[in-house]
């Protein structure tokens, strides 16, 4: 038992061989920030150090590519909007409103009630997951490997990871179902009532006298809202992500063919994901809003 | 050890297997009854579509969570952890 589990040991760090696994395992791990056991604070310098600090560990690099990408879709929105011309428009401008439309159109058919919030939240929802999307398009090792030099020559970190792809992290897209299971949750009180929202979800669909078989079905469709909103768009770019790492580490020269036709399926994967994460934005918040008027 | 390895090889491959069978039926369906409506109705065509990519996306998320837990398994199995926690 103690020498297979050195043997994995050794395989995941062997220290100046890169094997597949390790460098796998490189590629797929965040540039963890956090207490490390001994009570320090510090950055993790392997994956398993990463693991030990636990649930309260920040990915900086997840986190600084989220704000980054979105302060850049922010300012340039905002540029255009504010200097926005009926004259001559630039291709700009026209490439923003057409993507402004798209997401007016989708509004406008998939929710029925009067709401301010709702159609910046669904063009902040498109247009953030398919600029974090695209991300994944880069090459595995141009961005990270350039981190990892930086990291070791400027920091002094030996074999520093660094993801650029934030929805690859879990933690981001949780975060944002979370948020959006938030405000489901708000406006369905706000709109039908807190006795209106629980009366809907123990007396629909049977009536009242089978309450406990209506809970134990309207419960669950309720929670598997942002558990399946969460986790489809991180399985969509995780698979789409690791797929790249694989033909990266195991097929040589060959990998080019590979990496240019599934990078082109990913193209389509990575605007149909934010589009399916606004639509069902739309849709569960419009059925939030529903109240049925007597 | 290699009995829990062996298991987990073949529970990733069931997962990614039934997911991709599940997924292959569900699109087949899916385009079928598009490419009928759209005969049918060749006007409705284009919402037909943006439904279309809609219910696709919908129908890919359960087998890409199974992918994702397929992979969690593959590189760092929780039972070999347990295991190894528990003394091998």
């Amino acid at each position: 038992m103690a020498e297979l589990a050195g043997l994995a040991e050794t395989e995941a760090h062997g220290a100046a061989e890169l094997t597949v696994q390790a460098y796998i395992e490189h590629h797929l791990s965040f540039l963890t920030y956090g207490k490390h056991p001994d009570g320090h604070w510090g950055i993790a310098h392997t994956p398993e150090e990463a693991a030990e600090m636990g649930f309260w560990a920040i990915h900086v690099d997840t986190l600084g590519w989220s704000i980054f990408i979105g302060a850049a879709f922010l300012l340039l929105f905002r540029y255009i909007g504010k200097n926005a011309t009926t004259d001559t428009p630039g291709g700009m401008q026209n490439f923003v409103e057409s993507i402004f439309e798209f997401v007016d159109a989708r509004v406008n058919e998939g929710f029925n009630h009067s709401n301010r919030l709702i159609a910046p939240l669904a063009l902040t929802i498109f247009v953030w997951i398919i600029l974090m999307n695209t991300m994944d398009l880069v090459p595995v090792d141009w961005i990270t490997g350039l981190a990892t030099l930086i990291g070791e020559h400027v920091f002094g970190l030996e074999h520093m990871s660094f993801k650029i792809v934030p929805t690859t992290d879990i933690n981001i897209t949780v975060g944002m179902s979370l948020s959006v299971f938030a405000l489901i949750i708000y406006y369905s009180i706000k709109m039908k009532g807190l006795g209106g929202f629980l009366s809907e979800l123990a007396f629909q669909p049977f009536g009242k006298w089978a309450l406990p078989f209506n809970l134990m079905i309207e419960v669950p469709t309720l929670l598997a809202k942002p558990v399946s909103l969460g986790l489809r768009l991180f399985g969509n770019l995780y698979a789409g992500e690791l797929l790249f790492l694989l033909m990266a580490s195991l097929l040589g020269i060959f990998q080019l063919p590979a990496h240019f036709a599934w990078a082109v399926f990913h193209i389509l994967v990575i605007p149909l994901q934010a589009f399916v994460f606004m639509m069902l934005t739309i849709v569960y918040l419009n059925a939030a809003h529903e109240t049925h008027a007597h | 050890m290699d009995m829990i390895l062996a298991f987990t090889v073949l529970g990733v491959l069931l997962v990614l297997g039934l997911g991709a069978l599940g997924t292959a039926i569900g699109f087949g369906i899916l385009g079928g009854k598009f490419l009928e409506g759209s005969a049918r109705q060749p006007e409705l065509a284009p919402k037909l579509q943006t439904s279309m990519f809609l219910v696709a996306g919908l129908i890919d998320a359960v087998t890409m969570i199974g992918i994702g837990i397929g992979m969690w398994f593959t590189f760092s199995n929780p039972y070999i952890a347990t295991l190894l926690t528990l003394g091998g």
